[in-house]
């Protein structure tokens, strides 16, 4: 730490408010969305606004439904987080003897040791801590069982949403999930896949990051 | 930074002039922007209450601001984020050094962050052996052509596809000749995919970083950033010391602010909170992370009650995008990092009133940017302090860099005189009504008289013709 | 910004501010205005005393002589009386800017009751007098420009608008880039005379593009710098301050 550097700043600053009055924050509380059903409509419509394929699965059978998704992509290997319900529950309904399912890749190993196979895989799913309805957004809380990069460095991340999960507002999240209290060491908003608009504002998918994202939004 | 080439703004302004394409290019893209930004902020009622928020958020950070840095200091570090203060941009850039050289890092990727081009990182990185590669499309792009961005949020709006499709096949080996911009963000994807894999550093700036739970949060469409933050082993996050928030719920409404005032968009692709390196067992993200925290003059500008509003900037662009001056003569005329509305404010109080302080000239004080403007800055009024402190009228003195312009300090002494005198303001009146239009086209009346014909000074004046009218008068 | 004023019954005299460039360039703009105002009754008063707003020096940085200039503003319109100014941007530095002037100082508070009597002039016609015009002039089509500070300080083009669209052979057409500055900005046009150049000459094309024969204006700084730049390149549009412009169609 440059100490010198440090108190220097800080006096010069503690001198430059003296005398201003603390100013309270104000509250914004966004518009209020219509709950329920409309709540993951508002959501679907943002995410698909924004290039996202979006499909409402039952809860207790979206391997299944995420196969076709991926035969029709053509996927061959399929990054995956073992040990997260997740992983157990895509473990328990892959046939890895059919031959036109992508081989599961697990994510086992620090990035380190297997950066080569995480750049070389065609997709990754992961799970998602919940979604912001206003803005469209999904929340994603990697951690030591579902690493970040998995929705990231692949060409296409497919995200599992509880229906559950889908609240108003960031701030509504926020707080119905005391983030505040214990923040990981990363979490981010994703909505969408990769984009830019860097040449003559012109919009293009896939730059850096995934260039498909699709939802499976589990329902009952 | 003694190597930075003489400032000719008025050089620039005319070859910026003189440039049809360049013209063009801005003003579709700006076009586009204040169109999409009108479309995301539909309910102006609604817009207004945000600004003002966004507006008191921001000053109750600053009223505040060494509290709450300790505060982000101590919980940074109890998240093992690394902290360090720097007073100068020197300082900065010798504290990004040291870290790389602790790592022998000789390859930096680097996340778009008007802050490292305050510094000029990337110079003085590669004077030390230490390569850095721009991965954000737009400044990749301008990175490639040896130049400087001329847009806060669009650093490349400056070219077109063409431009851009003869830069890509000249510079990067192997790259086709291609206009499609499909194809071209393919090329760059497949470069730069590359070098986030080899890359030993990431660099990023910072949004907005939350005191209370010690996080930094950055917003992006790309994934460079994440890129930038996640894959290297060791990320060094860059910050204006005015980029602190209080709280966490203090974001959702400047996030809203910042995205669709500098894009239009209602949320950004990605929007990270990052509160610490890799924890104990997770198997990717940075092992170090590093945040330094620059001074660089804001702690001046703090000082200042009412150039203190410079730091409530998010650094969203859309001053810049709507106005009638950066529109017709893009970024780079304005010679330093930030321009637009902003940065005629805050590079001559940044880099002193005697280098940057022309700077202020640059506007007809149309107030289109201070009306947009999502915290309020009274950018107008700071525009015009600008040129009050450069005119020797404002609190500093020439110690700060002002330069009373002998000429016209006597021609406002006049003005003055010839207003505050009926007497004299009756005769300045009857003459000019008599010779005004034999006036000699020099000097300010030649500038004006270029495009336009000269003003038909009135025979009579109306107080002239007041009087005959028999108006009453006190 | 301020809230927009509330507007007093309509009185029975009432100051005019003419502005420097009124005065000086435009005298019968000045009278149209007066003469409008006459017409619905008012008595018109012309402080003798009376000159410049200020705004040129405050705005190119010299605060001090505008507040010398100012003062005497101050002094010249003494009653409680409204002050009509037939200028967006002069009303703007009159309302909005004197009290920030003189922030601190001794003649603050009269700078804050001088700033509540200042109306526009078109504000004034439409809120305070509710005038109802006849329009005895041929069809024509008219361009119109709103000034910046009209628009965005004073908040009163709507209100030059209505009047103008009082008049029922009058097509009031838009420009394509209405909010957007014709690059006068007061010494503006004189320390960058190129981009200056460059946005009236943009604002010019635009007039052109309209087909409209008259460019109707609320403010001389916008008038004189548009004016003499359609003057310049040869075109027929002629430029007109919208209380002479007024006072053209509906008298005789």
């Amino acid at each position: 730490m440059n100490e010198p550097a440090r108190t220097m700043i800080l006096s010069r600053l503690r001198a430059a408010v003296r005398g201003v009055l603390p100013v309270a924050p104000p509250e914004w509380n966004p518009p209020a969305l219509p709950g329920g059903e409309a709540r993951i409509e508002r959501l679907q419509r943002l995410l698909e606004a924004v290039r996202t394929e979006v499909h409402r699965v039952p809860r207790t059978a979206w391997v299944e439904s995420l196969k076709p998704i991926l035969r029709q992509r053509g996927v061959r290997r399929l990054l995956y987080a073992p040990g997260t319900p997740l992983g157990r529950s895509l473990e328990a309904g892959w046939d890895d003897g059919a031959g036109d399912l992508p081989r599961r890749i697990p994510f086992e190993r620090p990035m380190e040791d297997c950066k080569a196979m995480v750049f070389e895989v065609d997709a990754a799913v992961t799970s998602t801590a919940g979604a912001v309805a206003d803005v469209g957004s999904l929340v994603l809380r990697p951690d030591a069982r579902e690493p970040r990069s998995m929705s990231l460095v692949p060409p296409l991340h497919i995200a599992v949403l509880d229906s559950a999960a889908v609240f108003d507002s960031l701030g509504a999240i926020m707080r119905a999930q005391k983030w505040a209290a214990a923040m990981p060491a990363n979490l981010v908003l994703v909505s969408g896949p990769s984009r830019t608009a860097d040449i003559e504002m012109t919009l293009a998918f896939g730059v850096h990051g995934p260039k498909a994202l699709v939802v499976l939004i589990l329902v009952d | 930074m003694g190597e930075r080439p003489a400032f000719d703004f008025r050089g620039n302004i005319l070859r910026a002039l003189a440039d049809g394409q360049l013209r063009r290019n801005l003003q579709s893209a700006m076009d586009g922007l204040i169109r999409k930004r009108r479309a995301v902020f539909d309910d102006p009622a609604e817009l207004e209450a945000l600004r003002t928020v966004g507006q008191s958020l921001k000053q109750a950070a600053l009223s505040r601001l060494p509290a709450l840095l300790e505060e982000l200091e101590a919980n940074c570090t109890a998240n093992g984020i690394q902290v360090h203060w720097a007073e100068t941009a020197a300082e900065a850039n010798r504290l990004v050094l040291a870290i790389c050289q602790g790592e022998r890092a000789t390859r930096v990727v680097k996340g778009k962050s008007m802050v490292t081009e305050e510094i000029g990182l990337n110079h003085f990185l590669a004077d030390h052996g230490v390569e850095v590669l721009e991965t954000d499309l737009g400044e990749f792009i301008i990175q490639l052509a040896g130049e400087p961005p001329s847009h806060i949020i669009v650093p490349a709006v400056h070219k077109n596809r063409d431009q851009i499709a003869r830069l890509f096949h000249a510079r990067i080996p192997g790259a086709p000749y291609t206009e499609k911009v499909e194809e071209l963000n393919a090329i760059a994807r497949r470069t730069l995919r590359q070098k986030f894999f080899e890359g030993q550093v990431g660099v990023s700036g910072v949004n907005f970083a939350v005191a209370r739970t010690g996080s930094l949060c950055l917003v992006e469409n790309e994934g460079n950033g994440r890129m930038c933050t996640t894959v290297p082993p060791v990320h060094i996050a860059l910050m204006g010391l005015e980029k602190v928030v209080a709280r966490l719920e203090d974001l959702p409404p400047l996030l809203r602010l910042l995205t669709g005032s500098a894009t239009g968009q209602i949320v950004t692709t990605y929007v990270n909170l990052i509160s610490g390196p890799r924890r104990p067992g997770e198997k990717d993200g940075p092992r170090e992370l590093h945040l330094i925290l620059l001074d660089n003059g804001r702690s001046r500008i703090l000082a200042d009650p009412e150039l203190r509003q410079t730091l409530q900037c998010i650094r969203c662009g859309t001053c810049l995008n709507h106005c009638p001056v950066y529109v017709r003569i893009g970024g780079h005329a304005y010679g330093f990092v930030y321009p637009g509305p902003i940065g005629e404010v805050l590079t001559p109080q940044l880099e002193g009133l005697a280098r940057a302080g022309v700077l202020a000239t640059a506007s007809s004080l149309c107030q289109a940017c201070g009306e947009v403007c999502p915290v309020r800055i009274p950018l107008p009024d700071l525009i015009r302090r600008m040129r009050t402190d450069g005119a020797c009228q404002g609190p500093g003195g020439p110690e700060d860099g002002c330069r009373p312009p002998l000429w016209e300090s006597l021609a406002w002494k006049i003005w003055a005189l010839v207003n505050t005198h009926p007497g004299l303001n009756a005769l300045g009146n009857a003459l000019l009504g008599r010779f005004g239009r034999r006036l000699p086209r020099r000097g300010p009346l030649a500038a004006w008289s270029a495009v336009r014909t000269p003003p038909r000074f009135a025979p009579k004046s109306l107080h002239a013709l007041a009087v005959k009218e028999g108006l009453p008068h006190e | 910004m301020p809230a927009p004023p509330s507007y007093p019954a309509k009185p029975t005299q009432v100051y005019f501010f003419a502005t420097c460039l009124v005065d000086t360039v435009y005298p019968e703009a000045g009278l149209a205005a007066i003469r409008l105002l006459q017409r619905e009754g008012l008595e018109v008063i012309f402080p003798k005393a009376q000159s410049c707003c200020g705004q040129p020096a405050y705005n190119a940085g010299f605060p001090r002589e505008a507040r010398a200039v100012a003062r005497r503003q101050l002094r010249a319109f003494p009653r409680d009386l409204p002050i009509i100014v037939p200028s967006g941007s002069c009303g703007g530095m009159l309302r909005h800017h004197y009290p920030y002037l003189f922030a601190g100082l001794p003649e603050w508070e009269a700078a804050q009751r001088f700033a509540a009597r200042v109306f526009e002039w078109g504000e004034f016609m439409r809120h305070v007098l509710q005038v109802r015009l006849e329009d005895r002039g041929p069809p024509l089509r008219v361009a119109w420009h709103s000034s910046c500070h009209a628009l965005r300080e004073m908040r009163i083009v709507e209100d030059s608008k209505a009047l103008v669209r009082q008049l029922a052979q009058v097509e009031l057409v838009e420009l394509a880039r209405e909010e957007e500055c014709c690059g006068f900005g007061g010494t503006f046009a004189v320390k960058q005379p190129a981009i200056s150049a460059a946005m009236v000459g943009d604002k010019v094309t635009d007039i052109q593009g309209t087909g409209a024969g008259r460019l109707v204006t609320g403010d001389c700084g916008c008038l004189m710098n548009i004016g003499g730049a359609l003057a310049h390149r040869g075109l027929a549009v002629q430029g007109q301050h919208l209380a002479e412009f007024i006072w053209e169609r509906t008298h005789g």
